[in-house]
């Protein structure tokens, strides 16, 4: 009797992403929360290397980084494909997801939560990565075509939470009318019930943002 | 119609290494260009224009960009020869997860270590054997990281060698005497004409790094 476990927070997007892809397969597992102030034995077992969330445990073996872990999801089970088989089709999947982890969504937070000419800095950074995405899209309903995919889960940061964080503090940079393609997919996104179904509650993340604002010593 | 094959490359680059250490393993044939990274050519700022680095494969006129991601490609378009990948699902997630690690923190360490000095140097050289430990751990006792036969892992990671030489040299310490495993690995791998045809001379590689640190003044 196959054993799925995920180790992940509430609120993280690199979490909800694992879910996702069980989800879209159809994958019952066991969810376990972890604190990430006081990370359970289980889980620095589990990922000693990295010691983070979300680690997915299959029949007692662990797998690390969701976009691994994605893959992982996507050979082990049948169902929906999350890449697309063709291997050219792969290789720009695989392209343009690591490009949202590697150049969209760290300078994309950091805008969020820093001042001065360190948000400048990365608010310039973060656009010059955005527009290349806008192209990417291009009209198309999802990144993966007409279903989800790979980029589209990757880019879960993207369409729902950066776009809560930026109203919160303040910051404009996923506009509609610089990035009309990405607010057009980000929409799609959100609004498509799969997805909806698997992000954690807009009110909850507000409250926790809001917190962090509070807690930080200078006002935006 | 024969495929067409072009790599855009540099001779150093550890990426650019592994691509054609996987193209030598599937037999395959290619035109190889050298770039000059001070002055890129058109086509790589074509074919390339979100990062503009090399390496990029280009098959039948569709550019494939990132080592990792090319040589994946690889091995699924030239499935039936040398498989790089294992065939079960979890031993593919071990190598993506590891070759993902050696990318973030060897190469990132190693970097550090010929573009600083003093304090941030002996940071950077802990990082690099904290690093490279805990992959000889992953090796264990295993002839290659792929179990019996060569393969991604191993091909991932055996282009770093190529420039251990200059870490230890920038560094001044030794890495067989930190990962000794390591090194008898690497060696093994280097009986491999596809590995040893593949990866750049040491002497070469720190010969480049020097001319870069006089350049950029590290």
């Amino acid at each position: 009797m196959a054993e799925v476990k995920v180790f992940g927070a509430w609120g993280s997007p690199f979490s909800k992403r694992v879910e996702m892809g069980l989800k879209l397969k159809g994958v019952e597992y066991e969810y376990i929360e972890e604190d990430l102030k006081n990370k359970s034995t289980l889980l620095l077992k589990y990922n000693p290397v990295h010691k983070k969330i979300p680690v997915l445990v299959h029949n007692g073996k662990p797998i690390s980084e969701s976009l691994v872990i994605l893959e992982y999801i996507d050979e082990a089970w049948e169902g929906p494909n999350i890449l697309p088989k063709d291997p050219y089709e792969r290789a720009k999947a695989r392209f343009w997801a690591k490009f949202i982890d590697e150049k969209c969504v760290p300078p994309m937070w950091k805008a969020c939560w820093s001042i001065g000419e360190e948000r400048e800095k990365a608010k310039e950074e973060a656009s010059e990565a955005l527009k290349f995405l806008e192209n990417e899209i291009n009209g198309q309903k999802f990144f993966g075509g007409d279903t989800i995919g790979l980029v589209d889960i990757a880019a879960n940061f993207i369409g729902y939470w950066f776009p809560i964080t930026e109203e919160i503090v303040g910051l404009e940079l996923m506009t509609q009318d610089k990035y009309p393609n990405l607010s057009k997919w980000a929409y799609e996104y959100c609004n498509c019930s799969f997805v909806k179904e698997n992000l954690p509650p807009n009110d909850k993340l507000v409250e926790i943002f809001k917190g962090i604002i509070q807690a930080q010593p200078a006002s935006n | 119609m024969a495929d067409e094959l072009v790599l855009l490359d540099v001779h150093v680059s550890m990426f650019g290494m592994r691509v054609r250490i996987a193209l030598a393993e599937k037999g395959i044939k290619y035109e190889y260009r050298e770039e000059n990274l001070a002055n890129k050519s058109t086509l790589l700022l074509e074919t390339n224009p979100v990062h503009k680095k090399i390496p990029v494969l280009i098959h039948n006129g569709k550019p494939i960009c990132e080592s990792l991601i090319i040589v994946q490609y690889i091995d699924e378009v030239w499935k039936d020869k040398s498989p790089l990948l294992p065939s079960d699902p979890y031993q593919r997630a071990q190598a993506r997860f590891w070759a993902d690690f050696v990318d973030k923190k060897v190469f990132d360490a190693g970097r550090k270590i010929w573009r600083t000095k003093g304090e941030e140097l002996e940071a950077a050289k802990k990082e690099l054997i904290d690093a490279l430990e805990l992959l000889e751990g992953e090796l264990g006792d295993k002839p290659y990281f792929n179990g019996d036969t060569f393969g991604f892992l191993d091909l991932a990671f055996i282009t770093f060698y190529s420039w251990f030489h200059t870490y230890e040299t920038c560094g001044n310490f030794s890495i067989e005497k930190h990962c000794p495993k390591l090194i008898k690995w690497a060696k093994r791998c280097m009986e491999r004409e596809s590995v040893s045809k593949s990866l750049a001379d040491p002497i070469t590689v720190y010969e480049f790094v020097l001319m870069l640190k006089k350049k950029y003044g590290h």
